[in-house]
């Protein structure tokens, strides 16, 4: 239906449209100024907003007091690792459920997203001893296990999703042109479904990068990721907002980049099947 | 070669049968159309054949070889479907030429095999381009073309014209019975069109509720069907079926006359009868006259009749194309 819009009137939703924008940016634009304050000023009331003595100190403090490239490199190997396994299984899994549908596939579904609906807390102690007995505490590849499993009943999801809406028939006349299902999934199922798989890939390193439960039990060092590295700056020694701070911004930096540049796909991701 | 044999095969889904008992014998190089009114099974039984579904019993064989459990990729057919179902993301070129791809075949074959194909199909100018860019008269030859490419045992067509306009549907119907013959290569045809049915086939399948009810040449279905069902079904406008006193009086529980098989005249002898409604077709003439211990009968006249409405006319069926039918609905011998 349309309806009148005056001037006035878009100024002002423009405006409360800023406003709300700039509330949900708020924390972290604090936190990246915060990250160039001494530990004098972070602590300050009533805080300073912009005037105050700018200083990259602290970045410097965390590149010496931690090793952030390691910790760097372990984040971009287990949510990249963790991500690239939980699509190899999820998009034959969802391809089954999407054009192969039983009686009993919509049961399937949910119950493995019920398993998100525990605390992961919950389980922590059983999976803690396994992980001790396997040795697999602080190891790159017990991080990615715990976080592939975690995130795959919300891939699995998304990608059915994306796979509904794709003409059984086209698959079909694949398999009517002598494709084997390898060969249907990779030349015509995937091609086709590129957009939705992009966008389940960038959401799921975005949650794996961002994980901080298990990757905070199950890692101390070598294999600890950014999460770990920010933990380490809420110590026992106390509270260094500053640096804290700066640990948090050099952390967030990577996939901050990552989803700007892929805004558009993610957008499309999250609201995807809410509007055709 | 390519003939194709269904040994009662049936397709149950749930408690539902949709395909009760079907047996079929399918010659090589023949064009059969299945036909029948929605929800007759039609496209499940092309789809049985196609592999795409399983059977719940019975078999199937293609060129004597039992093809039952042998998945669409292995069967050696080719389809054409309702939708095209083109790879969106592939050009012209790489849709028709997937099929080839997939069976390993060198490139430089393929390339020549593609334009062949394009060149029969006029889409030369069009390989470049995606399905998107096309018009559905093009998509739908681009489909043919896929199907065609793989010199396959049979192509199977689930109501490809359907999505055609009225007069390219026409053009396209004589394209593929003279593509069909060109090539003799069994082909198996689903349409609801009974012209579509007539026109292109050799044998026509006619199903109604998921069983045969009669495989025959369209002009045997014409002149002899088997039953009450085929016998409506198949011709435009439909068949006169007329009960009661009338069909005793012939020894039949029902008889049949074809309204062109009526002459109608304003006197003489036949049944009289008033004319409700006349549509003018201008080669044709369709009068609906209502009879008196009859019905509504109709009958086809040449176009230039000057009857009009509420005239009372005499019908005269020609009595050697009486059609008769037991209390079953089974046809009687002449």
């Amino acid at each position: 239906m349309a309806r009148k819009v005056t001037g006035a009137k878009t100024a002002i939703w423009t405006a409360a449209a800023w406003l709300v924008g700039f509330i949900i940016f708020f924390p972290i634009l604090w936190m990246m100024l915060t990250s160039f304050k001494t530990e004098l000023d972070a602590f300050s009331t009533p805080p300073s907003f912009l005037f105050f003595h700018w200083t990259t100190e602290n970045y410097a403090t965390v590149q010496e007091r931690s090793d952030y490239t390691l910790h760097a490199m372990n984040s971009i190997i287990t949510a990249g690792g963790s991500t690239l396994i939980a699509m190899a299984i999820a998009i034959p899994a969802a391809w089954a459920m999407a054009f192969a549908p039983t009686k009993r596939t919509k049961d399937i579904l949910l119950w493995m997203l019920s398993t998100k609906m525990m605390p992961a807390v919950g389980v922590l102690v059983p999976i803690y001893l396994i992980y001790r007995d396997f040795g697999l505490l602080d190891t790159r590849i017990g991080l990615i296990v715990v976080l592939c499993l975690g995130n795959l009943p919300i891939v699995i999801w998304m990608l059915f999703t994306y796979f509904k809406e794709i003409p059984k028939d086209i698959l079909e006349a694949a398999r009517m042109d002598g494709a084997t299902i390898t060969k249907e999934l990779l030349f015509v199922l995937t091609p086709m479904a590129l957009p939705g798989i992009a966008s389940t890939l960038l959401l799921n390193v975005i949650l794996a990068w961002n994980e901080a439960f298990w990757t905070l039990n199950l890692s101390t060092s070598a294999a600890a990721p950014l999460t770990t590295f920010i933990a380490s700056y809420s110590s026992p020694e106390g509270l260094f907002w500053a640096k804290l701070s700066a640990a948090s911004t050099l952390a967030i930096a990577p996939i901050l980049i990552l989803g700007w540049f892929s805004q558009k796909q993610l957008v499309r991701g999250l609201t995807f099947g809410a509007v055709k | 070669m390519g003939s194709i044999t269904l040994e009662n095969v049936r397709k149950s889904f749930g408690s539902a049968d949709i395909i009760q008992g079907a047996s079929l014998e399918i010659e090589d190089g023949s064009f059969v159309v299945f036909v029948g009114p929605s929800g007759c099974g039609k496209t499940t039984l092309l789809r049985l054949i196609a592999g795409l579904e399983d059977v719940t019993s019975g078999q199937i064989r293609i060129d004597g070889a039992d093809v039952t459990d042998v998945p669409p990729a292995k069967r050696g057919l080719s389809m054409v479907f309702q939708s095209y179902a083109l790879y969106p993301h592939m050009s012209v070129r790489g849709n028709i030429a997937f099929g080839l791809k997939m069976a390993g075949m060198p490139k430089g074959e393929i390339d020549r095999k593609v334009e062949g194909a394009a060149s029969i199909l006029n889409l030369t100018p069009y390989l470049e381009r995606k399905p998107r860019d096309l018009s559905g008269g093009q998509r739908q030859r681009v489909a043919i073309g896929r199907a065609i490419v793989r010199e396959p045992k049979a192509f199977l067509f689930d109501e490809p014209l359907s999505n055609l306009d009225a007069a390219l549907r026409v053009q396209m119907r004589q394209e593929v019975t003279r593509l069909q013959k060109q090539l003799a290569t069994t082909a198996v045809y689903v349409t609801h069109d009974q012209v579509e049915a007539m026109t292109m086939a050799d044998r026509i399948v006619v199903l109604n509720a998921g069983r045969i009810e009669q495989y025959g040449s369209p002009l045997e279905l014409y002149e002899h069907p088997a039953n009450l069902f085929v016998a409506g079904f198949i011709g435009s406008p439909k068949m006169n079926l007329i009960g009661r006193e009338v069909a005793g009086q012939f020894g039949a529980a029902t008889i049949g006359v074809r309204p062109e098989h009526i002459t109608v005249a304003r006197d003489g002898e036949g049944w009289e009868g008033t004319v409700g409604v006349a549509e003018h077709l201008g080669s044709d003439t369709f009068i609906y006259v209502d009879v008196p211990q009859v019905g509504t009968l109709t009958a086809r006249t040449v176009g230039e009749l000057g009857i009009r409405v509420g005239e009372r006319v005499r019908l005269r069926p020609d009595q050697r194309r009486i059609h008769r039918f037991d209390t079953e609905g089974r046809a009687l011998a002449a």
